[in-house]
């Protein structure tokens, strides 16, 4: 007790968003070379109209609450992302939009359990499994490692952002040496291995540009 | 990298609104949500047959909409799934209140997608089937892998089902035969050359001079195994055999061979390829009762074909020859 607890509001919640449709810009053109190599080259290109989308319509009707933002990005997501990556993340925003209801501020327990649903969203979805490298390899470190850093007990958001954004990263990297069992890299086989899952990249980048807009 | 665009984002918008100037008689483009029509739908009576998918492998979808075949196509980016925003009204476009089938080939992001649309179209009143196409052998572990793939065996999957809903048959008797069709159809390709997605810039897979790839899909995405390159009729055999084993083919079956282009490879060398194939198959002593040879199910301007062999029955037969008018396939009408 006794030092201040920093809470997550609509503001964070849009420079989040603003941040990610960055984040996707920046590395549209690595997000398409690492799906060359095991997948069909779009990922990058779709994440990005994806982003730009969800840009357009906060524009248009600037939300009230983190869970507004999340929802109208779970809807932006579905309607203009296509691929897998379109319901799985649009799945992720939703469910952390409805975990997260109608409060104004996050604390950290509220976030590691959005955090959650987010990735049960995409396991319910997807139906994959930790180790088939897809981006739940990304989410499910960070869902531990958020609820973690929320369980620690200061208060603080930020580490439990931070946490997850790390984690996921790590996760990320960790799909390198898998063989892939989900989605257009299974069709290889064996020879998925060696490379990174476009995916679990993406999802490290939206959780880094969450801790990113928490300082 | 020469192509004939203008805008690498702008391919599937120009594409489309010049294949909807070019076939007006037959179809309506609507530009957003992008989705393609039958001139005349809903048909009054009819089950409605949707199908959609990436764009890149045409004719396939809007080269089939039309009398006998598809009501409504819905186009994604290149190579990417559409969008339930489009599926959608897609699906209320063409339903006269007998019901929709969606046709979808199994790929994540297609199986995801028409999901979320066929929920979403029930909870607006309309009856919504799948019939999920999977017909690609070269996928040999199912288990762990996203499941076979849907290739060549869509478009035989969307003819027969085409035919079957214009006769008049009801929505489960639609899905059924759909269904049937793709029990006993199965494909598999070979790759050349690799193909360039426009936004992407560079070609999809790195194949040397002298190496082909088996087992591709129709996403430019690499196959199972790389090989090098051989004659027309042992790559042909490579084919066929997997095929053969796994429909259980034997001798007294009926069949129809396709030969299907990826989109770059010439239509003398695709029958040089059905030659063989149909060398092979009489040997076995299966009959060749219907053919289909050309570029219906496409990989941008990838060099390489894929062989599809479906076993006939008698209906089966005559839902292929039952006459079809669209701007891809026509017969009959």
């Amino acid at each position: 007790m006794g030092h201040l607890t920093v809470g997550l509001d609509v503001d964070w919640a849009v420079r989040w968003l603003t941040l990610s449709a960055q984040a996707m810009a920046d590395h549209r053109v690595e997000l398409i070379e690492l799906d060359r190599a095991i997948g069909d080259s779009d990922h990058g290109e779709n994440m990005d109209r994806g982003f730009k989308a969800v840009m357009d319509k906060l524009a248009e009707a600037p939300p009230a609450t983190p869970g507004a933002a999340l929802k109208l990005t779970a809807m932006a997501l579905m309607s203009k992302v296509g691929g897998a990556a379109g319901p799985l993340y649009g799945t992720a925003f939703l469910r952390a939009s409805t975990s997260l209801g109608d409060a104004p501020d996050i604390d950290p327990a509220a976030l590691a359990a959005a955090i959650e649903a987010a990735r049960d969203g995409v396991v319910a979805r997807g139906k994959a499994e930790p180790g088939d490298k897809t981006m739940v390899d990304a989410w499910t470190p960070a869902v531990e490692a958020a609820a973690a850093a929320a369980a620690a007990g200061d208060g603080d958001v930020l580490k439990v952002l931070l946490a997850a954004a790390e984690a996921a990263e790590a996760g990320a990297v960790a799909t390198d040496p898998l063989i892939a069992r989900k989605g257009r890299a299974s069709y290889l086989g064996e020879r998925s291995a060696g490379h990174r899952d476009p995916g679990a990249v993406s999802t490290a980048l939206i959780l880094r540009a969450a801790a990113g807009a928490a300082k | 990298m020469k192509k004939l665009i203008n805008d690498p984002r702008a391919v599937v918008d120009e594409s489309v609104e010049g294949f909807g100037l070019a076939h007006a008689d037959l179809v309506t483009v609507s530009s957003e949500p992008k989705f393609i029509t039958r001139k005349d739908a809903p048909v009054a009576g009819k089950v409605g047959l949707v199908s959609g998918g990436g764009s890149g492998h045409e004719p396939l979808h809007g080269g089939f909409v039309g009398v006998g075949m598809l009501d409504a196509a819905v186009p994604g980016a290149v190579f990417t799934s559409p969008t339930p925003d489009q599926i959608i009204p897609a699906t209320l476009a063409v339903n006269s209140g007998a019901g929709v089938v969606h046709i979808v080939k199994n790929y994540t992001g297609d199986v995801l997608n028409f999901e979320t649309a066929a929920e979403m179209a029930e909870a607006e009143g309309v009856q919504v089937r799948t019939v999920l196409v999977n017909d690609d052998v070269a996928v040999e572990d199912s288990l762990y892998t996203a499941g076979r793939r849907g290739v060549g065996g869509t478009v035989l999957v969307e003819k027969i089902a085409g035919a079957a809903a214009e006769r008049g048959d009801d929505l489960d008797a639609v899905a059924a035969i759909g269904d049937r069709v793709n029990q006993n159809v199965r494909s598999m390709g070979v790759a050349l050359s690799a193909c360039t997605v426009p936004h992407a810039g560079v070609p999809s897979f790195d194949l040397e001079e002298n190496e082909i790839e088996i087992g591709i899909g129709i996403h430019g995405e690499p196959g199972r195994h790389r090989i090098p390159m051989e004659n027309a009729d042992a790559i042909t055999d490579r084919l066929l055999e997997p095929i053969l084993a796994d429909l259980g083919i034997a001798s007294g079956d009926k069949v129809l061979l396709f030969v299907n282009g990826m989109g770059g490879t010439p239509q003398s060398e695709l029958y040089i390829v059905y030659r063989r194939a149909a060398q092979v198959l009489a040997e076995k002593g299966v009959a060749v009762e219907r053919s289909l040879v050309g570029n219906y199910i496409t990989s941008l301007e990838m060099q390489g074909c894929s062989v599809t062999v479906l076993r006939l029955d008698d209906e089966l037969t005559s839902l292929w020859d039952a006459p079809v008018h669209t701007p891809a396939l026509r017969w009959g009408i």
